[in-house]
């Protein structure tokens, strides 16, 4: 186990989340779904230390540094180059610029955008910019990597083919990944486990492990295995649903 | 050019309209002269006018650069300060609110008789003053709270959050603010100089009162004509050099 939370609550002015129990190993993928406004990125806030809960407690064995989050929008600085923003992590750890951007270079070049290094993100388009914003989650070689509906403002297409690198920059990295989403079948396709959450205040309403590799082969999205999980998770969501 | 071809056209048949109905009419030339006459009060009084215009020009920009540092100044210390900040807001806010002309007389017996364009200067400046400052104070707070989240992770400091993230984010606020600026120092100078109503200046709008005083009208008209040059032509340079900052920031222009 590398991140934890137990039986933990947030409050802002009224309960958003808990008590809300989830443990991740190093190196699982774990998917979190449930309905807006349950608490899931406050849950992820919550795991990447940002923000101290308001009951239970938060188990992190690992550093600041170690940890990395992506967000819904690629959310880059427009006054740097990709380059620039990749390496902006490594500079805040107070790595020298040369060595900073030569990292930068090489996960910028892990997410396909090592023809665009010196781009600013005005000419990036989305799917380009989400890549470089991952890149830049990916340069401190993260052993925790926290996505909060990463792909939720991206096309069909873009969002499949950024959910397979991923998978696979996941495989060879083997960071713990916390993949937040409100899509059933995005959940299902990227994690070995999925989590569903009840509506606000967020609390566990079911777990399911997902069978078959990571990264997932061609067509997996018309198994009969994936039908099934993506079955079952919905309906823990309905009974969630129903029971709030 | 297909651009320019409509207003070049209806400034052309304005003029033509304003110099038929003063011949036609008959108006006296002291209450509407034509511009034909104008035309030959901005020739010969070429040398008097360009100098007013130099004045009211130097005014405005001695001005913009008061309030410039004083507005950023000001702004940079206040997002160090969240206290400082509650402190000068009102302050700040009063300032804007209070009409110019009302101040000015206390600043032309501050400034003392032999040096109006001191209190030209810093009336101009206090008018100039709230757009840079509201400007940069929204700048300094308009970074993208992801980005901010980003610098909270990797334990930035105040200074690396400053210079890294706040300044930056602000640039596009910082230039939109002394856009606006520029062009109401040149009506605060302009109108400080009336209220002031001494000749020290030497300003466009001593020339404007002066001449209205001899009913020199096309004089007056003349010099009405250079300002509003003035004022375009500080717009325009002003304009040119945000899009040109802009597009260097955003990385998208020429200059990278």
């Amino acid at each position: 186990m590398i991140a934890a939370l137990q039986g933990v609550t947030a409050d802002y002015g009224k309960r958003a989340l808990g008590p809300f129990d989830l443990a991740l190993n190093s190196g699982e993928t774990v998917a979190l779904v449930g309905p807006s406004g349950c608490g899931k990125s406050t849950a992820l806030r919550l795991l990447a230390g940002l923000e101290a809960p308001s009951g239970g407690g938060v188990v992190r064995k690992v550093d600041r540094g170690e940890t990395a989050l992506v967000f819904q929008s690629p959310t880059l600085a427009p006054w740097l180059s990709a380059l620039d923003n990749v390496a902006l992590p490594l500079r805040l750890s107070g790595q020298p610029a040369a060595l900073a951007r030569e990292a930068a270079a090489t996960a910028l070049d892990r997410v396909g955008l090592s023809g665009a290094l010196h781009k600013s993100p005005a000419q990036l388009s989305g799917g380009m910019a989400m890549r470089a914003s991952l890149a830049r989650a990916l340069v401190t070689n993260p052993r925790l990597l926290l996505l909060d509906e990463p792909f939720a403002a991206l096309d069909e297409i873009t969002r499949r083919q950024l959910a397979d690198d991923m998978l696979g920059i996941a495989a060879e990295l083997k960071p713990a990944v916390l993949f937040v989403t409100h899509n059933v079948e995005e959940a299902v396709y990227m994690a070995s486990r999925v989590v569903v959450m009840t509506p606000g205040p967020g609390r566990v309403a079911g777990e399911l492990a997902i069978e078959g590799p990571l990264p997932r082969p061609a067509g997996f999205r018309t198994t009969a295995a994936f039908r099934k999980s993506a079955e079952q998770v919905s309906e823990m969501l309905a009974t969630g649903m129903a029971a709030a | 050019m297909k651009r320019h071809l409509p207003p070049t056209l209806l400034i052309a048949a304005l003029l033509i309209g304003w110099e038929a109905a003063c011949r036609l009419l008959h108006v006296a030339p002291y209450i509407l002269p034509p511009p034909s006459a104008v035309a030959v009060s901005l020739a010969t009084d070429a040398p008097i006018l360009l100098a007013a215009a130099w004045n009211t020009l130097s005014m405005a920009l001695w001005a913009l650069l008061l309030a410039s540092l004083a507005g950023c100044g000001l702004a940079l210390a206040s997002a160090l300060s969240p206290a400082l900040d509650r402190a000068v807001r009102p302050l700040a806010v009063a300032a804007q609110v209070t009409p110019v002309v009302a101040v000015a007389p206390l600043f032309v017996i501050w400034a003392g008789l032999d040096h109006p364009e001191r209190a030209i200067v810093a009336l101009a400046a206090i008018v100039a003053f709230f757009p840079i400052f509201s400007g940069a104070t929204a700048g300094l707070k308009s970074a993208d709270p992801g980005l901010e989240r980003v610098f909270d992770l990797y334990g930035a400091s105040r200074w690396e959050r400053l210079t890294r993230l706040r300044l930056p984010a602000s640039t596009p606020f910082l230039l939109e603010g002394h856009r606006v600026a520029a062009g109401l120092a040149v009506i605060g100078a302009v109108v400080a100089e009336f209220v002031a109503g001494s000749g020290a200046a030497q300003g466009l709008a001593w020339r404007i009162l002066e001449a209205g005083n001899r009913l020199q009208t096309d004089r007056m008209f003349a010099a009405l004509a250079v300002l509003a040059a003035l004022g375009l032509l500080l717009h325009g340079a002003v304009h040119a050099a945000e899009r040109r900052l802009l597009a260097w920031w955003a990385g998208t222009g020429p200059a990278r």
